[in-house]
C-alpha cells in the first residue's frame, strides 16, 4: 500500500478526496463530477490536479448523473460526488435510468450520510440511502468504516465493473483500521471474535461497536463478535452465516433507518438460511434534527451503550430462543 | 432472433414478408458518394412510418402518433445527417444519435432496421416478452442505441455527457452528438440542467431538435404546461436556436446540416404534427400511447402505402441520371 495510513480521527470524505487523486493519475479515463459540493466531498483536489477531467455542474443533481452516464458510455470511469440526499434522494431516477439500468461503471460517491452531518438538519441528514441503492438492481453499496478503509475502498472501486455506491460521512470518525487494508475482500471483515452475540456494523458505527463489545465484556461478562460489513451488496452470506451459526442472536448497527440497510441485509440472509434473532440499532421512523453531528448521535441512540443496551435487550431472547421452554408435559 | 415471433390473428395482415424496406446499399454513410435527395428522404420517411405503423399495432403497445411526427426528422438524420456504421456500431468516430423522446423507440428501430442494426423480423416483436426490442429504446439490448431512455429530461444531460467525452478524446471536431427530444422533455426540469451545462462547457458538436408537436398525455401542452417559444428559451440559455417546420424536409436537411458547422450548442425547433401521415390520427389528441385497433391500423396503412406508391412515382417519373458527389 502506497498510501499513508491515519491514526488519528479523520473524516472518511477526506479519503475518498485524497484516493480519488491517485485514481486520477493511475487511470486516465478516470473523471469526476460534482455539484457545488467539491469542497465538502473533497472532490475539489482532483479537480485542481486535473481541471480537464473534472466537471462541476452546479446545484443540478440530476443532471449531473446522466451526464456520468453518457461519459462512461463513451469510455470514461466517473466519480460523482455530492451529498447522499442529493445522490440517491433527489438523483434516484437518473442513477437508476442511466447507471443502473445500463450496467454502465460509475460510483456514486455520496458524502454526509446520516445524521453524524449535523447541524444542516433534517433536509440534508440522509437516513434512506442505503435501502434505496440496496433495493435498485444491478448496485453495489459499499460503506467503509473509516479512512484507511475508505482509501482502499475508492482506489479498488476501480477494478470492479458494476455501478457502485459508496458513503461516506462528514465527522472525524476514529480509525478502525491501523493500515490502509490490502483489499476489502469479501467486504465483512471480522474485527473481533466472540461466542456469545454477534454485532454486525458499518459505517461511523464499526467502532462504536468496538466500544460496545468491550462495555459487554467488562459490564455483563459477554463475548461479543464484532463485524464490520463495508460491503452490504452483495453481502458475503458464508461470513454472516458463519457468525450467527456460532452466537445464534445478532445486532445490527447502522447510521440508517432500521428499514432496507444493513439490518435488512443481515436479516435476509438469516431468514432464509439460518433464522436467528436479529435486533437492529439505527433510526426509527423519524427524521433527523440540527445539531452537532456528535449531539445527534447522541439523541438518536446511535453510541456505542446504544449498541450494548441493544445487545443486551437480544441476550435477554437467546435466553428463551436456546433453551425453548419444553411444551405439554 | 431465428423464430419469427407469432403475430396476433387479427394482425395478421400485417405479417412479413409485407415488409418494405429502403433497399438502399448498406456502406457506411461516410463513404458514401452520393446522399439521397429530399424527395428520396421523403420516401423513405414514409417507409419508416409503415413500419412504425405495423410495429406499434402488433405489439397492440407502444406509441404510434409520437413516432410519426419524429419520422421526418430521424429520416434525414439517418440517412443523410448522421455519420454512423452499421458494420461497425462502437465506431469511436461515429456521430451520437440520442432519442430523448424514448417513447418514440418504434420510430429508431424502423431507421435501425433499414441499417441491419436489427433485422426487420425483430420489428415485429416490439414489447413483446419474447423478444429483445424493448419498449424504450435498452443500449444493451439494441445495437445502434447509443444510451437507455424513457424517463424524460435525461437524455439532453447524457448527450452532454458524450460530448464532454469526445472532447477528452479529441474528437469534438469529429463526432457530432444529435439529441431528438419531445415538448414533454422540455417540461422537466433536467432539461434546462443539460441546457446551462452545455453553453456553460462551451460545447461545440451538440444539436438538440425538438419534435415540437404541441400534444402530451393529458392535452395539448398549451393546456396542460404550455411551454410556450421553445426556441426563445434555447436562446436564453445561450444556445444557437432556429424554429422550421418538423415535414419540411428540405429545411430539415438544410438546418441540420447547418447545425454541424456551429461553434455553440444548436437548438433546432420543428413545429411537427403528431401522428403525421395518417389523417385518423395527425394532431388529433387523444392517441398518445394508445396503440391502433386492427381497423384503424389498416386504415393508417392503406393511406401510407398510398403515399408511398404517389412518392415512389413522383421519383420515377423525375427520374434523371442520379448525380453523384450529393451536397455535403
Amino acid at each position: 500500500m502506497t498510501a499513508t495510513a491515519v491514526t488519528e480521527p479523520t473524516p472518511t470524505r477526506n479519503a475518498y478526496g485524497a484516493a480519488l487523486v491517485e485514481l486520477g493519475e493511475r487511470h486516465s479515463d478516470v473523471v469526476a463530477l460534482d455539484a457545488d459540493l467539491a469542497v465538502s466531498t473533497q472532490s475539489i483536489k482532483f479537480g485542481k490536479k486535473f481541471p480537464d477531467r473534472f466537471f462541476n455542474v452546479g446545484t443540478a443533481e440530476a443532471n449531473m448523473m446522466s451526464i456520468a452516464c453518457g461519459l462512461a458510455a463513451t469510455g470514461k470511469v466517473p466519480y460523482c460526488s455530492t451529498f447522499a440526499i442529493f445522490a440517491t434522494g433527489r438523483a434516484y431516477d437518473q442513477v437508476r435510468l442511466g447507471i443502473a439500468h445500463n450496467q454502465l461503471k460509475v460510483r456514486v460517491c455520496a458524502s454526509h450520510g446520516g445524521v453524524s452531518l449535523g447541524e444542516d438538519g433534517a433536509s440534508h441528514q440522509m437516513i434512506e440511502d442505503i435501502a434505496l441503492m440496496r433495493a435498485m438492481p444491478k448496485m453495489q453499496v459499499v460503506v467503509p468504516a473509516d479512512y484507511n478503509q475508505a482509501y482502499r475502498a475508492t482506489l479498488e472501486s476501480y477494478e470492479r465493473e458494476a455501478p457502485m455506491y459508496m458513503r461516506f460521512g462528514r465527522p472525524p470518525t476514529p480509525a478502525v483500521y491501523d493500515e490502509v487494508p490490502a483489499t476489502l475482500g469479501t467486504g465483512i471483515d471480522v474485527l473481533r471474535e466472540g461466542r456469545d452475540i454477534s454485532i454486525f456494523a458499518c459505517g461511523h458505527m464499526v467502532w462504536r461497536a468496538l466500544a460496545a463489545a468491550d462495555m459487554l465484556a467488562t459490564q455483563d461478562g459477554v463475548g461479543a463478535e464484532v463485524l464490520n460489513v463495508s460491503i452490504l451488496k452483495p453481502i458475503h452470506s458464508e461470513k454472516v452465516l458463519a457468525s450467527i451459526g456460532k452466537t445464534g442472536i445478532a445486532v445490527t448497527a447502522e447510521e440508517h433507518r432500521v428499514v432496507g440497510g444493513l439490518a435488512d441485509a443481515v436479516r435476509q440472509v438469516a431468514a432464509e438460511q439460518h433464522p436467528v434473532p436479529v435486533f437492529a440499532l439505527g433510526m426509527g421512523d423519524e427524521f433527523g434534527v440540527s445539531g452537532t453531528g456528535e449531539a445527534c448521535m447522541e439523541h438518536f441512540g446511535l453510541t456505542a451503550r446504544g449498541i450494548a443496551d441493544r445487545a443486551r435487550e437480544a441476550l435477554l431472547l437467546k435466553q428463551i430462543v436456546s433453551h425453548p421452554p419444553v411444551r405439554g408435559d | 432472433m431465428s423464430e419469427p415471433l407469432p403475430v396476433p390473428e387479427e394482425f395478421a395482415f400485417l405479417a412479413f414478408p409485407r415488409f418494405h424496406t429502403t433497399g438502399r446499399p448498406k456502406p457506411p454513410l461516410a463513404a458514401v458518394d452520393s446522399s439521397p435527395t429530399v424527395a428520396e428522404l421523403e420516401r423513405y420517411a414514409t417507409i419508416l412510418r409503415i413500419n412504425c405503423a405495423r410495429m406499434v399495432a402488433v405489439a397492440k403497445s407502444g406509441h404510434l402518433d409520437s413516432s410519426l411526427s419524429a419520422a421526418d426528422i430521424v429520416a434525414a438524420l439517418y440517412f443523410r445527417v448522421l455519420r454512423h456504421d452499421p458494420a461497425n456500431p462502437r465506431w469511436p468516430e461515429r456521430d451520437r444519435f440520442v432519442l430523448c423522446k424514448g417513447h418514440a423507440a418504434p420510430i429508431q428501430y424502423a431507421a435501425l432496421a433499414e441499417f441491419g442494426y436489427i433485422a426487420h423480423e425483430d420489428l415485429m416483436g416490439l414489447r413483446n416478452i419474447d423478444s429483445d426490442l424493448q419498449g424504450h429504446p435498452d443500449m444493451r439490448r439494441t445495437p445502434g442505441v447509443e444510451v437507455s431512455t424513457g424517463s424524460l429530461g435525461q437524455g439532453l444531460s447524457m448527450c452532454v455527457g458524450i460530448c464532454l467525452a469526445l472532447r477528452l478524446d479529441g474528437l469534438a471536431e469529429t463526432a457530432r452528438v444529435w439529441a431528438l427530444l419531445s415538448d414533454g422533455d422540455c417540461q422537466e426540469g433536467q432539461t434546462w440542467e443539460a441546457a446551462m451545462a452545455a453553453a456553460h462547457f462551451g460545447i461545440p458538436n451538440l444539436t438538440a431538435i425538438v419534435d415540437y408537436n404541441h400534444l402530451q398525455t393529458d392535452g395539448t401542452t398549451e393546456e396542460v404546461m404550455d411551454t410556450g417559444d421553445v426556441r426563445a428559451k434555447f436562446e436564453s440559455f445561450g444556445w444557437q436556436a432556429v424554429e422550421i417546420g418538423g415535414h419540411d424536409m428540405a429545411a430539415i436537411v438544410e438546418t441540420l446540416e447547418w447545425s454541424r458547422g456551429r461553434e455553440r450548442p444548436v437548438a433546432v425547433v420543428c413545429q411537427t404534427r403528431k401522428g403525421r401521415g395518417v389523417s385518423q390520427m395527425e394532431n388529433r389528441f387523444g392517441f398518445h400511447g394508445k396503440p391502433p385497433t386492427p381497423e384503424q391500423a389498416e386504415q393508417a396503412l392503406n393511406e401510407l402505402e398510398a403515399t408511398l406508391a404517389r412518392q415512389t412515382a413522383a421519383i420515377e417519373l423525375a427520374a434523371e441520371p442520379r448525380k453523384g458527389g450529393g451536397r455535403r
